[in-house]
């Protein structure tokens, strides 16, 4: 058992940033992190990368050079490739690497773990050749891969800053197909933020569309009843649009529409959680230090609401902050002091995000897919499934989830729960937040029995999510 | 086999030593030189390879949908474990194969 002052779960921005932070108080820091590299996927091998690809991605990515940089101190264990499939109350946490299972224990937690893509169950989202534009991201940044003869579609910025990146590398996408409308925009200008940091990110925004509309990238906007048609793989998409269903042939098919925080670990701690309605999503309940409804355990980064890449590492020094007060390495006027500069620029980071997330809506179809689409990809549960078992008197996402099986399969519900509170909700008029969403149970990623049996002493009992 | 995916460094553009030389490894029993230490779900895209698998419900095709290791769709067997190609790195000798129909473990099943 390897014992530090801080386990950090996950190495993106505010992984990585809470980590310099509590080690530079001289916390011991252990940082356990899924990826090969430290980056999170924001930064996703970014010291490897940078070099190579700086010029595609911009120098948003090439900045988390310096966080990796930062790693490299004394006090800090980086443990990459460590799936961390069991974290108890008690700050111990069960991990595998390359198969072998270990186990630390943190005198303090720090969850770290991101976001996810919001679920975007449209007919034919199961298909090869249908990605997350954060899959095409990704592809682009850890290995130099670009996705040819594709199609986006959905809302948000990213899916700007993707097609833009397509179109540097020389790959540029068929069509941009964005499922907001101008209706949006207008009720989003309500929001436009007085601070600088607002307008900066409009500009960034209004050069990326013009590097689109330089390269010929058509743009259709207010689309809905998006498909994707193929048999074995994608071949086309479909959609309506200025009263006409359009068609365009394409093999790839790169979804988005927002991402949204990942809760895993946090619901299998049980952690008090909260829904947000700007953001549409659940969050776990923080306070401004990042501390959630169990005070040994932080919450930093998109995991704690969506934010950004900025936002994230300043909550993650903020957490490690009143970490180092908590276990007496520093007093409390030092980090109220430190506190300070950290919170006004996080606020001005965060003046944008009103506008985001009104100009940038979910897709409604999506939220509310027909019968026949399937919203669980692992056990291939459709919509309709959902709502049989509904009428028949399912009233919770946990039923929802034995009887359908939706959230059984390895994904454990990262795919679905949001789509299965949705569809809930919308039955029982009321909002997803009153309808909750499924426990979450260790192992929170597939393990190996032999993994489990290895560490078998060393756990203490059920988990939290066990009953 | 065609695919919608491009390496860029192969494009010339960008030589890319870092991601290892080309190494054999072999799906479904067909030999593909991958790049070492590269992301296997990536460079199986660049082959060509698609499906990853067919689900054990109703045995539709798959491949990699999010890249970062929360689908589970990239799955694939490798020396008899179940496990995610977007998670791994190329290693030469890898013998790759469809999982069989069953749910995922990542273990082995004997
Ligand atoms: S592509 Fe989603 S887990 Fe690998």
């Amino acid at each position: 058992m390897t014992e530090a002052d801080l386990i950090v779960l996950g190495a993106g921005p505010a992984g990585m940033a809470a980590a310099c932070q509590a080690a530079g108080a001289g916390l011991s820091v252990l940082v356990l992190d899924e990826q090969p590299r430290a980056g999170g996927q924001i930064y996703r091998d970014v010291a490897r990368a940078a070099a190579l690809r700086g010029r595609i991605l911009g120098s948003d990515y090439t900045g988390g050079q310096a966080l990796v940089a930062a790693l490299d101190h004394p006090l800090i264990a980086h443990l990459p490739g460590a799936v961390a499939w069991r974290v108890d109350p008690d700050g111990t946490v069960a991990f595998s690497r390359a198969g072998v299972a270990g186990m630390a224990r943190g005198r303090r937690l720090l969850v770290a773990t991101g976001a996810l893509e919001r679920p975007m169950p449209v007919p034919g989202w199961t298909l090869p050749g249908v990605m997350t534009a954060g899959a095409a991201q990704i592809l682009l940044k850890a290995s130099g891969v670009v996705a040819g003869d594709a199609v986006l579609a959905g809302s948000g910025p990213l899916l700007y800053l993707v097609a833009a990146q397509m179109v540097r590398a020389g790959t540029p996408p068929r069509a941009l197909v964005e499922t907001q409308g101008t209706t949006d925009l207008l009720a989003a200008a309500r929001h436009l933020p007085g601070a600088l940091a607002g307008w900066r990110m409009l500009a960034k925004g209004g050069a990326l569309l013009r590097e689109l509309a330089g390269a010929g990238v058509p743009r259709f906007r207010g689309a809905s009843a998006i498909a994707v048609e193929g048999a074995d793989h994608a071949t086309a998409i479909t959609f309506d649009c200025g009263g006409t269903r359009h068609r365009i042939p394409c093999s790839t098919v790169l979804l988005h529409h927002g991402v949204v925080p990942n809760t895993q670990v946090t619901r299998s701690l049980a952690l008090a959680h909260d829904w947000d309605a700007a953001q549409r999503a659940f969050r776990p309940v923080r306070d401004g230090w990042g501390r959630t409804s169990l005070s040994t355990v932080f919450v930093a980064g998109d995991g704690a609401g969506i934010g950004g890449a900025g936002v994230a590492a300043l909550s993650g020094r903020l957490a490690a902050l009143a970490i180092a007060h908590d276990l007496g390495r520093i007093c409390a006027g030092d980090r109220d002091l430190a506190a300070r500069p950290l919170r006004v620029r996080r606020a001005l980071d965060l003046a944008a995000r009103p506008f985001l997330d009104r100009a940038f809506p979910p897709f409604r179809g999506a939220l509310a897919p027909d019968d026949a689409t399937i919203i669980c990809r692992c056990e291939e549960v459709t919509a309709g499934d959902i709502r049989r078992h509904a009428a028949l008197g399912t009233l919770g996402p946990n039923q929802a989830k034995a009887f359908s099986r939706a959230g059984m399969g390895p994904c454990q519900g990262r795919f679905c729960a949001a789509s299965v509170a949705e569809i809930l909700a919308a039955l029982q008029g009321t909002s997803p937040g009153r309808i909750g969403t499924h426990r979450v149970r260790a192992p929170l990623k597939p393990v190996t029995l032999a993994e489990i049996a290895a560490l078998a002493d060393d756990l203490p009992g059920p988990g939290p999510g066990a009953s | 086999m065609k695919t919608a995916f491009r390496d860029l460094a192969a494009g010339g553009a960008s030589a890319d030593a870092s991601e290892g030389a080309r190494v054999p490894v072999s799906f479904e029993g067909r030999a593909l030189l991958l790049r070492a230490g590269a992301n296997l779900a990536a460079e199986l895209l660049v082959a060509g390879v698609m499906p990853f698998r067919h689900t054990p419900v109703s045995g539709a095709p798959r491949g990699p949908f999010c890249m970062m290791g929360a689908c589970y769709d990239c799955l694939v067997r490798i020396g008899g474990v179940t496990q995610q190609a977007c998670m791994i790195e190329v290693a030469g000798g890898m013998e790759i194969a469809m999982p069989p129909a069953g749910p995922a473990d990542g273990g082995t099943d004997d």
